[in-house]
Formats: structure tokens, sequence, C-alpha cells
């Protein structure tokens, strides 16, 4: 809207017609007398605050739709300053009753203002609902209107082209459209948020909007001559679209109801249609007629072989691709990769890299790590001959000052990582996989499987009989526990790791 | 833009028009970030149309239309003598952005020939996507076309720059695609489905960014015998497991240099056109395949009559139906009544009593729909029982005939 739109009742000084001389009726005179109507003035264009303005005081005087008369004019003498007056209080109004109005604004018919304020007396006047019953007349007109005006916005946003030119300051992009109605200042928000970072002007018969990265303005209407000439993009664009085009599907009616001929003249590939058209027929019958050819090129049978065969085929393989894959939640300094010999009988798999293993790149090598390699000594694991990895391979953190605090990794993140820790333990081939803790059992299993219940030998579906597998605790929850509890829990977990030990010495037999 | 650019550019978009999928729709509500490009309205925009009636909203592409693939059906399948072209990664990210500066375009959908593997090809995809999204903060529309023969870590990367993937059943059955598609593995194809499907969801629930458009396939229709039935039943199977956003059915089209295995002549684009108003009344109408099924003839929609009326005239005995009474189920049911003016019918009809003049402004199917309903000051008499009743309402045939 422009600022300082001003309704205007009609003054004294302003107006031809005695019976408009009259001024605006108190409220105390109430409607139904018989007198001549009530004339507002708008600006031309879309008025949205003068209609707002009016509406609000019509109501407050209680006057009836068929006591005003709506008019528009640009002539600036009518607007005097004389004429402002205390703004009326606002209208509550039903939501869809207040969408509904600046959505019919822009409309170019003359009646629009008129029609809208008989909606808003309505809906004040005991037919609070009236905006639910499409069908009455006047609801279902004042739809349509809304609709045209939403498809012109539309077709604005979809049909404008820019050029681009460049001056002393940079490049600049211009163009020039002819909506059908007063939609100028409701359609340039799309193209801020768009192209927001582009300088461009947009010009109409009725005015310009121009952005310069940081402020939208309003201008005169521009000239369609100023436009400057299209580039090699243009004409590649137009190359686009001839080749987009399939003469087999033809349908000029389907065509002309989306994009309607008034529009082709701003459209530079439009120039391409009558070509097109007339070429159809003739390129879909060849095409048809046409008898199936012989390859002219050789068969190339090694790529074509070479092609199926692209699955990382070693340990070393795979690494080299997790390692040269970004996190999925960014941060973490180095992939983590599994360690351990390729065969070991027992593969452990934790949850994911903390600080410390994201730092030095190597899986359990911090204070949990510290703590699994104690207890596996204590079992009488060999940590060296047993392979040690994670579900998940980035290190996942929150920032509290120059500590990072590890946070535990979602289920969709985990399913992320499945994939690399399926193939690793294809390669590692182990007897038995020992899941630590809960995520460990998540991207074994595929679903939550709580711990306390599921511990000890476990069948995990996915190996079916070939791999054994095991649940046990993450070490790092053995850090957490209360000191009185820790001594228990840890006992428990060496037993565990006993049992681990003893299975892994049975099945390696 | 050089010559050489715009000879690359005739060839790959030439190979890559027969996707029909043109969808910019579903994305997120986004809008450039200061001194960014690009922004995305949730329903997408059509930014042109092509004399085949056909929108043109994304720069659809292909990176490359050399192919190890032997598809039949494919322009681009590596026995055809096509010409053939290549855009480098620079090249794609170039056009993309300078297209969409001068708002041709909703953004990208992009496509590719296998070269060198199928993980080579995605990997190159990827990077497309990844270079718009950080090395140019593009927020405007990326359509993958995922390679479902590619590793699925790959898959996993690529939804985290697209706002759509999808990858193509192209062939409904298993028999066709082996006939039709050698190189192509059903299994593999319903496995990255489903991958993407199960991601999608578990993004949504995490609030991170996955493909959060959706994804969706195409399904040749016409190039093997697959009944319409057996279509709609393949589709309500992908909705219903994998959590497909939509099915695209692209009537096989003849091609330059088409295939001896192929039949020679297409079938009617009215087919295309009723199988996707089935699809319609599986997603938005609560009709089951079975009913669509009963809507069909040996399998096979009519072209003559749209498939909600076939239904309704098979079934008479359901019919009229009150619009001041009916529930929301059976005015779904109702031929001509689309599911906005259902809407609208009901909650008008909380205030008023409906008269036909009334539920004229509440849809422009009234043609259709008269037959089958009561209103306040209507009744069919008759009607619903005529004969003749399927002759008067067909459609004039011209509808979507070539000329």
């Amino acid at each position: 809207m422009q600022d300082g739109a001003v309704v205007a009742t009609l003054q004294e000084a302003a107006l031809p017609s005695p019976d408009s001389l009259r001024g605006p009726p108190s409220p105390a005179e109430g409607r139904g007398n018989a007198r001549a109507p009530q004339s507002i003035l708008l600006r031309p264009g879309a008025d949205l605050t003068g209609f707002r303005d009016a509406a609000r005081r019509l109501i407050a005087e209680g006057v009836p739709p068929e006591a005003v008369a709506w008019a528009v004019t640009d002539s600036p003498g009518l607007f005097g300053t004389e004429t402002a007056q205390a703004p009326a209080a606002p209208l509550a109004l039903p939501k869809p009753v207040a969408a509904l109005i600046p959505q019919v604004i822009p409309h170019r018919d003359p009646e629009r203002y008129g029609l809208l304020y008989a909606l808003i007396w309505r809906v004040c006047h005991g037919e609070r609902h009236l905006m639910e019953v499409g069908s009455d007349p006047l609801v279902h007109r004042l739809h349509r209107m809304a609709k045209a005006i939403g498809r012109d916005l539309h077709k604005m946003h979809a049909f404008l082209r820019f050029r681009r030119a460049e001056d002393a300051t940079g490049e600049h992009f211009v163009a020039w459209f002819e909506p059908d109605h007063h939609i100028l200042e409701a359609a340039a928000p799309f193209f801020v948020a768009r192209f927001r970072g582009m300088r461009w002007s947009i010009l109409t018969p009725e005015g310009s909007a121009r952005w310069d990265t940081e402020t939208l303005t309003y201008g005169p209407p521009g000239d369609r001559a100023s436009l400057p000439e299209g580039d090699g993009f243009e004409a590649g664009w137009q190359t686009y679209y001839e080749s987009t085009f399939n003469p087999a599907r033809t349908n000029l009616k389907a065509m002309r109801a989306e994009m309607p001929k008034k529009y082709w003249h701003n459209m530079p590939e439009t120039a391409a249609i009558p070509a097109l058209v007339r070429a159809a027929a003739g390129r879909t019958d060849a095409m048809i007629e046409r008898e199936p050819t012989l390859p002219t090129r050789r068969e190339p049978a090694r790529a074509v072989a070479a092609m199926a065969d692209q699955d990382p085929k070693t340990l070393e393989a795979l690494n080299a691709i997790i390692k040269r894959t970004e996190p999925l939640v960014p941060g973490a300094t180095q992939a983590v990769l599994g360690e351990g010999p390729v065969g070991a009988t027992v593969a452990f798999v934790g949850e994911q890299p903390g600080d410390q293993e994201d730092r030095q790149g190597r899986p359990f090598v911090g204070p949990a790590g510290q703590l699994l390699s104690r207890a596996m000594a204590e079992a009488g694991i060999d940590r060296g001959a047993s392979y040690l990895t994670n579900a998940v391979k980035h290190f996942k953190f929150e920032e509290r000052g120059k500590r990072r605090i590890h946070q535990k990794p979602t289920a969709g993140e985990v399913s992320h990582y499945r994939w690399w820790l399926d193939r690793e333990l294809d390669f590692v081939a182990p007897k038995l996989v020992v899941a630590l803790g809960a995520t460990a059992v998540l991207a074994l299993t595929g679903k939550a499987v709580p711990i306390t219940r599921a511990r000890g030998p476990f069948r995990f579906d996915r190996f079916e009989d070939r791999v054994q597998g095991f649940i046990t605790v993450h070490p790092s929850y053995l850090l957490r526990l209360p000191d009185e509890a820790k001594e228990e829990a840890y006992a428990a977990f060496v037993d565990d790791l006993r049992r681990v030990e003893a299975l892994g010495r049975e099945l390696a037999a | 833009m050089d010559e050489t650019l715009a000879k690359k550019l005739r060839i790959l978009a030439d190979a890559a028009k027969y996707d029909a999928s043109c969808a910019s729709s579903a994305a997120p509500k986004r809008a450039a970030g200061k001194d960014g490009l690009g922004s995305t309205t949730g329903a997408g925009i059509c930014h042109a149309y092509t004399p085949d009636g056909r929108c043109v909203s994304l720069l659809k592409i292909l990176l490359t239309n050399w192919c190890l693939f032997d598809c039949a059906y494919c322009i681009n399948r590596r026995s055809s003598n096509v010409r053939r072209a290549k855009f480098t990664v620079e090249e794609v990210v170039n056009l993309t952005l300078n297209f969409y500066r001068r708002n041709y375009i909703e953004g990208l959908f992009l496509s590719s020939g296998i070269i060198k593997s199928p993980d080579h090809t995605m990997e190159l995809l990827t990077r497309v996507a990844k270079s718009l999204r950080r090395d140019h903060g593009f927020a405007g529309y990326i359509h993958l076309k995922s390679i479902p023969e590619a590793s699925p870590w790959l898959i996993e990367e690529a939804g985290l720059y697209a706002d759509r993937l999808s990858i193509n059943v192209e062939l409904p059955t298993e028999a066709s695609l082996e006939r039709l598609a050698p190189e192509k593995d059903g299994a593999a194809i319903q496995n990255a489905m489903a991958q993407i499907g199960e991601r999608i969801v578990e993004a949504k629930a995490e609030k991170r960014r996955f493909s959060p458009a959706g994804h969706s396939t195409q399904v040749i229709v016409g190039a093997d015998a697959t009944t319409d039935e057996a279509l709609i039943r393949k589709s309500a199977h992908l909705y219903g497991s994998v959590g497909l956003k939509r099915v695209y059915y692209s009537a096989f089209s003849p091609i330059p240099d088409g295939s001896a295995i192929l039949p020679p002549k297409p079938p009617p684009l009215q087919r295309e056109h009723r199988l996707y108003q089935a699809d319609w009344l599986l997603r938005y109408y609560q009709f089951t395949p079975d009913e669509v099924a009963d809507a069909s003839e040996d399998g096979m929609l009519a072209l003559d009559i749209d498939p909600k009326l076939a239904w309704a005239l098979k079934h008479r005995e359901k019919f009229p139906v009150d619009v001041n009474k009916a529930d929301r189920e059976w005015l779904l049911r109702v031929p001509g009544l689309g599911a906005r003016a259902v809407d609208k019918i009901i909650t008008a009809r909380r205030h008023a009593t409906l008269r036909l003049d009334d539920v004229a402004r509440l849809t422009s199917g009234l043609k259709r729909a008269r037959p089958f309903l009561v209103a306040a000051d209507h009744r069919p008499v008759g009607l619903t029982d005529r004969l003749d009743l399927r002759a008067r309402l067909v459609e004039p045939a011209t509808q979507l005939s070539l000329f």
C-alpha cells in the first residue's frame, strides 16, 4: 500500500453535488433513513488502507451498504489534509473475512469495494458465519474475484522474465510485466524472498518496483522500451524450451488454458511456438514410421561388465569411502574407523566416537575405551586380537564453553550409518558380535531393545545363524553411575566379558 | 552461454523430456538468505507451457545421455544411435543459476544415463546438488533422480541436498522389466525406494532434512501389456509400502530411433489421463484398488468417461445422494464433485439448506453430478436409472487427441 493513503468522506469544499454535501450521519441518525448515498473516494489501484479506514468508520456510524457510493480518484485535490479524521476503531472480523479483503482489493472491478463492504456489513449484522456459506451469491462472487487475483499473482510470479543489464555499479535485472489487476505490490514480496541477493526492477504500466538487495521501493510506471536486450542465456532458454517439447504429445488447448496468449509477447520462449507446432505432426509420423536401426557403435561389453562391479572389495576400500564422506551432523574432525584384524573372532560394536576418539581418529581410546580395555584384560580378552568399531562413525556433540559434550545419535542417524556397519562386519567376518549398549543393538536389529532385559547371548536376525550375538552395556554407562553402584556394575560387566571370552574361545575352536 | 553449451543443452534436454514428473511442490517454504538466491513456495510454479500442454517448472536435463543400460523404451539406451553429450558438474550449476536468476525455472530436475558405474553417476548427481546448495547458497527446488543400483550410502547423501528424490519403477512387472530393461533389478528398485521412504519419515520426526518434498516414481504405460487395473494395484502397493508421494504415469511415447521390440504405436494419451484420475481416487477419494478395478472392464478403464463416473454408473443403487444430509464419504462418490467442492458443501450446509443453484456455485461439475444428487429443490426422478445415462454424460472425444 502507498503510505499516507487517505480515505475521504467527501467534504463540502470539494463536492459538486448538493446531495452529497450532507456530512457524515451521526450514529444516532442510524440506518434506514432515506438519504443520499455517502460517497467514499479511494486512491486508484489497491487502496487497502483507504478502504479499511472507511469501512471502520462506516460500520461505526451504522451506514448500510446501499447508502455508500464508492469511487476512485487520482486527483490529489480531493485528498486534502482537511479530510484526516480520527481513525475509527478496528473491526473485529472473523479470520476468513479479514483474509479475503486483501485478496479482493487488487481486483480491477470497480464494484470490489462495495461488495466487500456489503460482506463486512452482513458479517457485522448477524451473519458471523457468512464466509462458510460458499453458496451465497455474494460470497461466491468475492471468492471468484479472490481466485482471479490469486491466478494473476501466480501468473506474474511464473511468467515474468528478467533480463540482465550491467552498469558501473554491477549487474541489475529488469523485467516488464502487464498484470490484469492492481497486483504489483502484492506480487513484489515473492521476488524479494526469491531474488534477495540480486538488484532488480519490475516495470508495469501502472507502476514499478525496485529492489537494491536491502530495500523495496515503488515508483512510477515503467517503459517497455527501456528493457535491456536479451543475452545468451535467453537464447539458451529458447533452446531448452524447444528441446523439452515432445511433438508426439502436442496439445495446444492445454497449453493455451494455462498460458493464455496475452502473456506470450513478454515471454521470449514463446517465439518458438509456431514453428514447433508446424513441424510436430511430421516429426511424430517420422518417428513412428522409421524402421528401427541397428546400433552403429559396437557393444561396450567390457564397460557393461565392469559397471556391475562397483562394490568395495576390501575393508580398506570401504574405509576409504567412509573417510571421504562428510558427517551427517556437521562438526566432527574425522571419521573414526573400526580397528582390529580382519577375521577376528569377536567384534565389539559401540555407539559413536567421543571427544578423544574424534581427535585421535581411533575407536575406544577415551575414558570409556580405557575402562573397556581394563575390563577386557580382566576377562582375559586380548584387545589387539578383537575388532572394535562404532555404529555411528562421526562424533556428535554440543559445545559448552571449551568442552564438547557427547550427544546420543538419533535413530535416523543410526540408520544412516547402518550400511557401513553391515559391510564392515561382512568384511571382518567375526564369529561373535558383541553389542555394547542400546545404540549398537539398534544398529544391529533396527529396533529399540531394552538392554537390561536382553543382556547376554542374543540372536541378531541379520546374521541368521552364521554369527553369534551378545548384548551388554556400554562402558560409558559405568562411568555415569554413582560411585556406590559403580563397583557392582563393573563386576557384572566383567562377568559378561568373561562369558564373551568363553563363547569366543568355543567358536574359534 | 556459448555454442558448445547450447548444443549440449539441446541434446540433454531432449534426452530428459520423457520423464513426466515436473513437480516443484511439497518442499517446505524457504526464502533466500541475505545475498542468497532461491525460494520454494509449497505449491510449486509452472513457468511456461510447451505446445504439448505440459508445464515447464524445473530445468529438466540429464547430466549425460551416454548410458551403459539398454532399456528398450529409452531413447538413451546404449544401443541407440542418438547424439550423445555430457555436461560437467559446473556447467549444470551455471545453467541452473543463470536460468533461475531470469525467473525461467523453479529449480533443477537432474537425471543421468549410467556412465562408468551407478555409484560414479550418483556421485556426480549429488555433487551438482551439493555445489548449488553449498557454494552458491541456492535455496530453490532440486529434484534428483536416484539410481537404485547405486550404493545405499550415496542415496543417504543425495537426500541431504535434494528436495525430492525419485526412482523410476518404469515397468510394472518383473517380467516386463526383464524383457525390456535387462540391467534393471526390480528388487534393487524396491529396496532403494524403501530406504528413501524410511529415511524421509525418520528425518521428519527428527526435524532433519532428507528429501523433504517426499519421493516419487514413474511408470511407463503402454510399452507392455499390463492392464490399468494392474497399474493401479501396483501404485496402491507403492503408496502403502514405501510412502510414495506421487506415481507418474507416462504414456509410452514414440522416440526417434525406437527399439524393434516395442509396440509401433503409442497408447492413447487419454489412457494416461484416466490413470491419473484413478490414482486420484485412491489418494483423495477413499477408493480401494478393488473399487477402481470394479470401475474398469477387463482391467481397462473406459476412455470416454472418468473412472468415478464409471463406478457410479455400475452402482446406481447407491444413488442419488442427498447434498444436505449425506456423509462426506458418499459425497466424494458423486461424479463431478471434487474433494474441495465436497468440503465447501459440508461447511455451507451447516448454515443453509442447499438448492441446486447453490450447488452450482460450489462445484463446476454440476452437469455430471445432477443425475446422482438430491438437493432441496431437486430429485433426479428416473434419471439415475436411464439406460442412456452413460451416453448423455460422455465427454466429447476430442479432448486430448492429437491433431
